[in-house]
């Protein structure tokens, strides 16, 4: 028989909740377990996909596009294509570990603070705050109207920041990946000698 | 009636342990990379769950705020692999202990 708090949810609810949740948590098995770095990374997007679907399930709309067009369709590709650039993508031993007791030592630990959480979970979360940025349902608007006009008015300067900090993060990652003209011309110098060295 | 919110923070829980655990085991820098990208997006869902909860679209905004704050720290943190894989050849982390003291 059903836990009473689920039977309390419908039948397609409990269903893409249930699918969708056994989808993450594979993905995410997948992407520790997987020994080649580029099925860790198709793991990844089938993680994000379930936590997409679970946005749906919750009415944040907006936020499973974006999760699916920023994360699956940007920052995972932008790690395939960094695995395929480098040529890491051969699979790697498992079995080597310089730290053995790191092993057995980072998995029990992990299951501490799941533990950890889950027990704080069952206390009571709601503060009974009221809400700062405007109410999420029940308003008679989409989910996109409440948050654009959250985002353009209560957190406007926020994102006025993003803005500069990817701006940072964009010059940051050229001058990070470019390679610098003054070394390169010494190691073809080196290389030049080498050649005249390899003549003689 | 909806699923509660408590089963959502329970997988968001659990998604956060494997990412966690996955930072710490494994050695591949870009794996380790990937599960923090896991640990965000598990955080993202205990957000929206919380933003459901307590009727407050402010924690939608949060997961917006994060989204963009994770791809500026993947295009940094992919450029600094890059840069590393260009001077050596490992692809562990352990390999790049340059900067212990």
């Amino acid at each position: 028989m059903l836990h009473p708090i689920v039977a309390s949810a419908t039948i397609p609810d409990a269903l893409t909740f249930a699918i969708a949740a056994v989808i993450s948590v594979i993905g995410a098995l997948g992407v520790v377990l997987s020994r080649n770095p580029v099925h860790s990374a198709l793991m990844l997007i089938m993680t994000l996909f379930g936590v997409a679907v679970l946005f749906v399930e919750e009415d944040a709309q907006f936020l499973a596009a974006v999760q699916v067009i920023v994360y699956a369709g940007a920052i995972v590709v932008l790690f395939l294509f960094v695995i395929m650039l480098l040529g890491v993508d051969r699979e790697e031993s498992l079995k080597a570990e310089p730290l053995p007791a790191q092993r057995y030592l980072a998995p029990l630990l992990g299951i501490l603070a799941l533990v950890e959480v889950v027990l704080l979970a069952r206390g009571r979360w709601p503060t009974g705050a009221h809400s700062v940025a405007g109410r999420a349902e029940g308003t008679g608007h989409t989910n996109i109207y409440l948050l654009g006009r959250s985002l353009f008015t209560t957190y406007l300067l926020p994102f006025e920041i993003t803005s500069a900090l990817l701006v940072i993060a964009v010059i940051g990652a050229v001058l990070l990946a470019r390679r610098p003209r003054r070394e390169a011309t010494v190691q073809d110098e080196e290389a030049a000698t080498e050649l005249e060295g390899a003549d003689r | 009636m909806s699923i509660p919110g408590s089963f959502y923070l329970t997988l968001s829980v659990v998604l956060f342990s494997i990412g966690a655990i996955g930072l710490l085991v494994r050695r591949n820098v870009l794996v380790m990379f990937m599960c923090v990208e896991l640990m965000l997006n598990a955080a993202n869902l205990a957000f929206v769950t919380f933003a459901r909860e307590l009727n407050d679209i402010g924690g939608q905004v949060v997961v917006f705020f994060v989204l963009v704050v994770a791809a500026a720290e993947v295009v940094v943190g992919l450029g600094i692999i890059v840069a590393i894989f260009r001077r050596r050849v490992g692809a562990t982390a352990d390999d790049i202990h340059v900067l212990k003291g």
